[in-house]
């Protein structure tokens, strides 16, 4: 066995970085998008309109059931051939539209729990003064869910972030698209792979500190 | 005026509230009393539809409630006309004093955020409570808490206020301050419909005392009536049991 190419690695660092941006991207819009969808579908689950409520569920059970490099090339590949308006979607938006339905699905099931749990009597008091449903969810029950549900939306941010390297496939480059490049280019495959991933766990670590700091401020919210 | 017809409530084969009938004059206040169990808090719950009657006519002021067709808007309606101060206090858990009391003013009522803040905070001098105003629920005791609840009810102007159990779950400590304020909640004449286990209060507070037994009313008459002259059998080993 040879030694690693430190000198290459030490060379691919920078080229690397230079993707951040497209990958942090990605993953921020489909995560604005996601957690928007997911408010909708979670409080519809608790709601629960007639006949949404059965697509809703399909909808949860589909992108839950389903892998997420599937659903990618679904829309990346399949799509266009059955929607021929789309003739190509451009590998961006097919990524973040799968990373959207997927993770929205997730998401919806979490803030769906943390709705549940939010005491009853906090509902029945928004009643008792006279507030519209939507004036109930919007004011005192979501945000009450939102301090639950936070941390683990976090972890599902980190696992979208992850699940951006799948963009690759669609031919988007990214930070494992540009690391494929590199690699294919210079025939140092773990060189090109090991920074790669030193990158994502560095980026999810420093994620996760803000997790805890995020967790430990939630924790005194309310408490004044 | 405030009158309820025939008001029924059952869940599932069990017929908790039997057609009830029971007028309230404005300004009235009203002590509900009876043994655990036969539906004193369900009938404060159908007034505002926290529990939903099966039949029976609400009628306040200038709203008509048929419980069998009511629609989204009469149960708003109503919850819009009453108050309800809650066993366990039931304070917004996100919201501070000053922003539970001043919620409704802004969502539901429309003031402007500067006058319901105006507002919020003369309820909260009212209650003894200025101090507290930027504090959270869980920052406050038992007693301030139900304080908090009683103003947030108070700034509502509502038409028929609803205790139910106000001082129940309260450490004894507390227990005086909160009726306290609910004199003076009563000196304003609030109509008022509380039921409580505090006798004494009761025959302090109130214009006229019911005694519920089993789903109905069973007497009805102002308290050194009620307490002093009982005339049904239940009411009478009822007042023996409480008075050991
Ligand atoms: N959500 C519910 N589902 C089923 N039964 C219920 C429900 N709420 C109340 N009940 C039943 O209705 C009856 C009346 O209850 P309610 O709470 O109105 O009594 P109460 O007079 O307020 O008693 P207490 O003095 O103990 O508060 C009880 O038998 C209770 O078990
Ligand atoms: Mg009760």
């Amino acid at each position: 066995m040879q030694g690693l190419d430190l000198y290459y690695m030490l060379e691919l660092v920078p080229v690397i970085l230079g993707y951040v941006p497209i990958t942090i991207g990605i993953a921020a819009a489909s995560m604005v998008l996601a957690l928007a969808l997911a408010v909708l579908l979670a409080v519809e689950r608790v709601v629960k309109v007639p006949v949404l409520d059965w697509f809703v569920v399909f909808f949860i059970s589909f992108f839950r059931g389903t892998p997420l490099l599937v659903q990618l090339f679904l829309f990346y590949y399949g799509l266009p051939q059955v929607l021929s308006f789309l003739t190509q979607i451009n590998g961006v938006t097919a990524a973040i539209l799968g990373l959207t339905l997927h993770f929205s699905a997730y998401m919806a099931e979490s803030i769906r729990a943390a709705i549940t749990g939010v005491d009853r009597s906090q509902w029945e008091a928004a009643h008792s003064v006279g507030m519209t449903q939507a004036q109930m969810m919007r004011r005192i029950i979501l945000p009450q869910a939102a301090r639950v549900a936070s941390p683990t939306l976090v972890n599902y941010f980190i696992d979208m972030i992850k699940g951006t390297s799948l963009a690759f496939t669609l031919g988007v480059t990214e930070m494992m698209g540009a690391a494929q490049k590199e690699a294919a280019s210079s025939f140092l495959y773990f060189e090109a792979f090991l920074v790669v991933a030193v990158i994502y766990w560095i980026m999810v670590e420093i994620l996760s500190q803000g997790q805890k700091r995020l967790e430990t401020s939630l924790n005194k919210a309310y408490a004044r | 005026m405030i009158s309820i017809r025939g008001l029924t409530k059952r869940f599932d084969a069990t017929t908790v509230l039997n057609a009830i009938d029971l007028d309230i004059a404005d300004g009235e206040r009203v002590v509900i009393i009876g043994p655990s169990g036969t539906g004193k808090s369900t009938l404060l719950r159908c007034l505002n539809f926290l529990d939903r009657p099966q039949s029976g006519q609400i009628r306040i002021g200038d709203l008509h409630v048929n419980a069998e067709k009511a629609t989204k808007a009469d149960i708003l309606s109503l919850q819009r006309s009453t108050a309800f101060v809650f066993q366990n206090y039931a304070l917004f858990a996100n919201k501070t004093a000053k922003e539970n009391i001043m919620e409704a003013l802004v969502t539901v009522q429309k003031i402007p955020e500067a006058e319901a803040e105006q507002r919020a905070l003369s309820v909260l001098a009212e209650t003894g409570l200025s101090d507290k105003a930027d504090s959270y629920p869980t920052s406050l005791s038992g007693g301030q808490q139900q304080r908090v609840g009683i103003g947030r009810a108070m700034a509502l102007q509502s038409d028929l206020m609803l205790f139910d159990e106000p001082t129940s779950a309260l450490d004894p400590e507390w227990v005086s301050e909160v009726l306290d304020l609910m004199r003076r909640v009563a000196e304003r004449k609030q109509t008022m419909l509380i039921v409580t286990h505090e006798m004494q209060f009761a025959k302090e507070i109130a214009d006229r005392v019911v005694f519920m037994d089993e789903g109905r009313i069973v007497e009805s008459a102002p308290p050194d009536e009620l307490f002093g002259a009982p005339k049904d059998e239940r009411l009478k080993s009822f007042l023996r049991r409480i008075n050991k």
